[in-house]
C-alpha cells in the first residue's frame, strides 16, 4: 500500500492506506480522529468538514493522497472560542453534525471575524443539522468570542 | 409499601393498560415558576464533549476484530426470492459470513418494497462486504405491486380494520350547517434522516450479546433481541450514551441489529452493521403519505356542528396507522364527528413513526379546512378557533390544558396581519397564518432513577434512559439537583446502559421528561431524607427543621450552616443511596399538550416561491424544566416542519416504487439559509394533577401546527387554498390558478344577483 504522509492538527503522519481511501476514512479509521463525522459519505451534508490549509473542506469525497496541504480536525480545534460559544448559545442537539458545523464556523471567523448574519447564512449553508439547531448555531458564530 | 395497580399508558397516541407498582407517599410539586435550578437556563452537561467531538455515537464504536456487513436489498417493489446461492460471495476475499432469507429476523424471502432485505454478508472491510453481494446468485418471483394507496383501499388491501370514530350524529348535523366546506388534502411522504444512519456494533462475550446501538430505547432493543433469540433479558447489554438523531425511527431493534447479532455469533467477532445515507433513505422508515377527505359544518357565527374525515394512511409494507383522525376528534368543541382511517398496505417502503406520527399530518389537513371555513364565514381564523375552544376531550377532563393563554400569548404576533399584508407588491404577496396545536407528551409510567451522595458530597443519578439529543441529560441534572438542594455542577447522569442502570422508558412520543424526571426526582427526594437524616442525628436536631439549600445543610434557625460534603466526609467510603420511580397518571383525565403557531409568509405569486419570514410559537407543555433546552426542541421542530412544508419530497418511480431521492442533494431538507425568524414563548404552568413534576413533554409539539400555519399564511397573502404538502411551486400556482378562476366566478355570480 503507497505510503502516505499528513499533516494533522500540526503532528505529521506517516500512514500506509489503500489507495482510493477517502480523506474521512483514512482520519476516522487510520488515524482515530473520530471527530469528524460521515453522515453522508458524498458530499452533500457537511458533517465531515475539515480544513485543508485553512479552506473548508468535505473530507468524505477527498482523496487522502491528493490532499497536500496541511489538515486541520475538530480535535485541532477544541480550544477554539467557537466550542464555548456553541455550549453557550446551546447550538447543539444530537451532536452529530456539530464537529462539522464548528469546523466549517471556525474558517468564517478567521477568515470574518466579525461576521454578518448574511456570512453567517451563506458560509454555513452547506452544513445540514436535522435536529435544526440553525438559530442557535447563528447566535453562537455571532457572539463567538464571547 | 409497595402498591400494586392498574394504570393507563400511553406512546404516541397508542393506549394500552398495565400493572404499576407505586409507592405510597407521593411528593408535592414545586410551586411555579423558576425555582434555584428547575425553570432556569441550563447549558448541556454533555455539550462540550458533543461540540467537540469526543462524544462516542455508534458510528465511532471500533473493536478489535470487527467486521462490516453489507446488506442485500430487493431490486423489485415485491418479489419472492425462488433460489438464492450464497457460496460464490462467500468465495471472496475478506468475506467470512453471510446471511439468506429467514436466518435473522427482518431478512425476509418476499419482499413488499424495493429495498427490502433479503441478504447480508459480513467482511474484513465494508468495500469487500459490498463487492460480495454483487456476487450472491437471487432467482427471483416477480409479483403483483401495488403503489396506490386508494387502489389499496378499494381493493381491501389494508393493515388492519379501518379504524371507526363517531360521536353525536354527523350526517343530520351536517344537513342542518349553515356553511359547509369540503376539502381533500394529501400529505407526502417524509424522511427522517437522522445525520447517524441506523446502526449496530454486536458482539458476543461468553453467552451474552453486547450491543452497542443509535437508538431511542435501549430496553426495547434488548428485550426484541432477548424474545427473538431466544435468551434471558439480562443476557443482552445494550448501551447507547450518544446518538446522532432519531424523531422516531429508531425505537426497534431493527433488521441491521438482527443480522449483525447473527453474524457477530457466526464468525466469533464483532459486527458492524450500518446503513448508508442511500439505504436510510429507501429502508429506515418514513412518515407516511396520506389523503384525507375532510368535511366541516358550521353556524354563520362560526360554531363547528360537524366534523367528518375519510383517512387514508399509505403505510407501506410495515408500519402501523397514526391516528391522522385525532386532531379531528379533539382538537375543537364539536357535538357531531365522523371519522374513518384505512391503513393502505402497499409496496412502498416502511412507516416508523415520525415526530408527532398522525397529528402532523391530521393537523395541516383539519387547520388549512378551518381556516377555509373562515375565509368563507369572513371570520378572524384565531377568532373561529376561540369560539370553538373544547372544554373536556369529549366529556373527559383535562389534567390542564392552557391553550386559551397561549392564543393569549399569540395575539401580538397575529395582530401584525395588517402591517405584514401591507407589504405586499404586485409579485411578492405577504401574509399570516396561525395553526392549533393539540398531542400527548404526558408520558406515563414505568420508569426507575437511582441516586448516589458520595462523602465529598457529589450527586449521581443512574438512570437507563437516553438522551437522543434533546438534552434530557441536563434535566435530569437539574430535577435531582433541585430537589437535593446542591448546584447543578455537583450533579452528573449515568444513562445509555441497561447493563447500569433501572429502567426508564423509551426517548419517543415527547415521554422522556414527563416519564422519568418524576422517577429522578423521587430518588433525589429518597436520598435527601437519608441526609437530613444523617444531618438530624450528627447534630442532634429535629429532621422537621433541617433543609439543604445550594450544598448547605442548614437549620430553620440559622446556627447549622454546614456544607454538604463536610457533613457526608465523615462517611469516607460509605454512599447515601436512593431510589425512585414513576407514579401513574391521573386516572380519568386527558393529558395533552397544547399550542398555537403563526407563521409570516411572502410568496412570489408568479414563481411559486415562497419564503418563511417569521414564526412565533407559543406552547403549553405544563413546567418547562430547562428554557435554553426548550426553546431549542421549538426552534428544531419549526425548521423540520418547514422542511417538510416546502422542500422535502420523496419521489418514487410510478412505474417501479424505486426510491428516486435517496442522496441528501436530491431529498432537500432545510439548511441554515432557509432559517426564518423564530419567537418562543411558553406558559409554563405546571399541570397540577400530571406527577411530582407538571411537566409534560416537548420533542413533538411544535413540529405539529408548523405547515398548516403556513398554508393559512399562504391562503391569507394570495387567497390561494393549497391541499398538498410539500407545497411545491406546481401546486402553489394550481391553488393560485383556481383562487383566481373562483374570484372571477364570484364576481360573475355577484354581478348575477344584482
Amino acid at each position: 500500500m503507497p505510503e502516505l504522509e499528513l499533516t494533522v492538527n500540526g503532528e505529521i503522519h506517516s500512514v500506509d492506506a489503500p489507495t482510493g481511501i477517502s480523506l474521512a476514512e483514512l482520519l476516522r479509521e487510520e488515524l482515530g480522529f473520530t471527530g469528524t463525522k460521515i453522515a453522508c459519505n458524498e458530499g452533500h451534508c457537511g458533517a465531515c468538514t475539515v480544513q485543508v490549509d485553512g479552506v473548508p473542506t468535505l473530507s468524505c469525497i477527498t482523496l487522502a493522497h491528493s490532499v497536500r496541504g496541511a489538515v486541520t480536525t475538530i480535535e485541532g480545534l477544541r480550544d477554539h472560542p467557537l466550542v464555548d460559544a456553541f455550549v453557550r448559545a446551546d447550538a447543539v442537539q444530537c451532536g452529530f453534525c456539530t464537529p462539522g458545523q464548528v469546523v466549517s464556523a471556525a474558517a468564517l471567523v478567521a477568515a470574518s471575524p466579525e461576521p454578518t448574519v448574511e456570512e453567517i447564512r451563506h458560509h454555513m449553508a452547506g452544513n445540514i443539522c436535522r435536529c435544526g439547531t440553525y438559530p442557535r448555531i447563528e447566535e453562537a458564530i455571532l457572539n463567538w468570542r464571547g | 409499601m409497595a402498591r400494586l395497580i392498574r394504570t393507563e399508558k400511553e406512546v404516541e397516541g397508542r393506549f394500552e393498560e398495565v400493572w404499576l407498582v407505586v409507592e405510597e407517599d407521593p411528593l408535592q410539586q414545586w410551586p411555579e415558576g423558576p425555582l434555584s435550578v428547575v425553570g432556569r437556563p441550563a447549558v448541556r452537561q454533555d455539550g462540550p464533549q458533543r461540540v467537540r467531538g469526543e462524544a462516542r455515537f455508534t458510528a465511532d464504536v471500533q473493536l478489535p476484530g470487527m467486521l462490516h456487513t453489507a446488506i442485500l436489498r430487493s431490486p423489485h417493489a415485491h418479489a419472492r426470492v425462488k433460489r438464492i446461492d450464497l457460496s460464490p460471495a462467500l468465495a471472496l476475499p475478506g468475506v467470512r459470513a453471510a446471511l439468506g432469507p429467514g436466518e435473522a429476523q427482518g431478512l425476509a424471502d418476499e419482499a413488499g418494497f424495493a429495498g427490502e432485505p433479503v441478504a447480508a454478508v459480513a467482511a474484513e472491510t465494508y468495500g469487500q462486504a459490498r463487492a460480495a453481494l454483487r456476487a450472491i446468485d437471487v432467482e427471483w418471483e416477480v409479483l403483483e405491486v401495488v403503489l396506490d394507496p386508494q387502489e389499496a383501499v378499494e381493493r381491501g388491501l389494508l393493515t388492519g380494520e379501518p379504524t371507526r370514530y363517531e360521536r353525536g350524529d354527523f350526517e343530520r348535523a351536517l344537513a342542518e350547517a349553515e356553511v359547509v366546506v369540503e376539502s381533500t388534502y394529501r400529505t407526502s411522504v417524509v424522511l427522517h434522516n437522522s445525520l447517524e444512519t441506523h446502526q449496530a456494533v454486536c458482539q458476543w462475550i461468553g453467552d451474552t450479546l453486547e450491543v452497542h446501538i443509535s437508538t431511542q430505547y435501549i430496553w426495547g432493543v434488548r428485550d426484541a433481541l432477548a424474545e427473538k433469540l431466544g435468551i434471558p433479558g439480562d443476557k443482552v447489554r445494550v448501551v447507547c450514551e450518544y446518538m446522532g438523531g432519531g424523531f422516531g425511527a429508531k425505537n426497534d431493534p431493527g433488521e441491521y441489529t438482527f443480522v449483525a447479532a447473527e453474524l457477530a455469533k457466526r464468525t466469533g467477532r464483532p459486527v458492524r452493521c450500518a446503513l448508508t445515507r442511500r439505504e436510510e433513505n429507501v429502508g429506515a422508515g418514513n412518515r407516511n403519505a396520506t389523503i384525507q377527505k375532510l368535511t366541516v359544518g358550521a353556524r354563520s357565527d362560526g360554531t363547528l356542528v360537524a366534523l367528518g374525515g375519510e383517512f387514508v394512511n399509505a403505510i407501506g409494507w410495515s408500519g402501523w396507522s397514526a391516528p391522522t383522525d385525532g386532531p379531528m376528534q379533539t382538537l375543537y368543541a364539536c357535538d357531531n364527528v365522523r371519522t374513518v382511517r384505512y391503513g393502505a398496505k402497499i409496496n412502498t417502503p416502511p412507516m416508523k413513526a415520525f415526530r408527532a406520527p398522525g397529528y402532523v399530518e391530521g393537523t395541516f389537513g383539519l387547520e388549512c379546512l378551518l381556516d377555509e371555513l373562515a375565509a368563507k364565514l369572513e371570520l378572524d381564523p384565531l377568532e373561529l378557533r376561540r369560539r370553538n375552544h373544547a372544554d373536556s376531550n369529549d366529556g373527559k377532563p383535562y389534567s390542564s390544558k392552557n391553550l386559551l393563554a397561549c392564543y393569549e400569548l399569540a395575539q401580538k404576533h397575529w395582530d401584525r396581519r395588517a402591517d405584514v399584508r401591507a407589504r405586499s407588491g404586485t409579485t411578492w404577496k405577504h401574509g399570516v397564518g396561525m395553526a392549533s396545536q393539540i398531542w400527548f407528551g404526558g408520558g406515563g409510567p414505568p420508569s426507575y432513577a437511582w441516586t448516589r451522595v458520595t462523602s465529598d458530597g457529589r450527586v449521581t443519578v443512574v438512570t437507563a434512559m437516553q438522551d437522543i439529543g434533546t438534552g434530557t441529560r441536563t434535566a435530569m441534572a437539574q430535577i435531582a439537583a433541585e430537589e437535593l438542594g446542591v448546584p447543578l455542577e455537583r450533579v452528573q447522569v449515568v444513562l445509555g446502559d441497561t447493563a447500569r442502570g433501572p429502567y426508564a422508558t423509551l426517548s419517543a412520543g415527547s415521554s422522556t421528561t414527563p416519564s422519568i424526571g418524576p422517577a429522578v426526582r423521587a430518588a433525589a427526594a429518597d436520598v435527601k431524607r437519608q441526609l437530613i437524616e444523617i444531618a438530624a442525628q450528627r447534630h442532634h436536631l429535629e429532621e422537621r427543621v433541617l433543609d439543604i439549600r445550594d450544598g448547605i445543610v442548614v437549620s430553620a434557625d440559622g446556627n447549622l450552616s454546614q456544607p454538604l460534603e463536610e457533613l457526608v466526609g465523615l462517611l469516607e467510603d460509605a454512599q447515601i443511596l436512593g431510589k425512585g420511580g414513576r407514579g401513574p397518571n391521573p386516572t380519568g383525565m386527558s393529558v395533552l399538550t397544547f399550542g398555537i403557531q403563526v407563521v409570516e409568509v411572502a410568496v412570489d405569486v408568479e414563481t411559486g416561491e415562497v419564503r418563511v419570514e417569521r414564526v412565533a410559537a407559543a406552547h403549553d407543555v405544563g413546567r418547562i424544566v430547562n428554557p435554553l433546552g426548550a426553546r431549542s426542541q421549538v426552534e428544531g421542530g419549526i425548521v423540520q416542519g418547514i422542511g417538510h412544508t416546502l422542500s422535502e419530497q420523496r419521489l418514487l418511480d410510478p412505474e417501479t416504487g424505486r426510491v428516486l431521492t435517496s442522496t441528501l442533494d436530491a431529498y432537500r431538507m432545510p439548511t441554515i439559509a432557509d432559517l426564518p425568524e423564530i419567537v418562543c414563548e411558553f406558559v409554563d404552568r405546571p399541570d397540577e394533577h400530571l406527577t411530582n413534576l407538571g411537566a409534560k413533554g416537548l420533542g413533538e409539539p411544535p413540529i405539529v401546527p408548523t405547515a398548516a400555519a403556513i398554508a393559512n399564511a399562504i391562503r391569507d397573502a394570495t387567497g390561494a387554498d393549497v391541499h398538498e404538502l410539500p407545497i411545491s411551486r406546481e401546486e402553489l400556482l394550481r391553488a393560485l390558478r383556481e383562487a383566481q378562476e373562483r374570484a372571477r366566478e364570484g364576481a360573475k355570480e355577484h354581478v348575477g344577483a344584482r
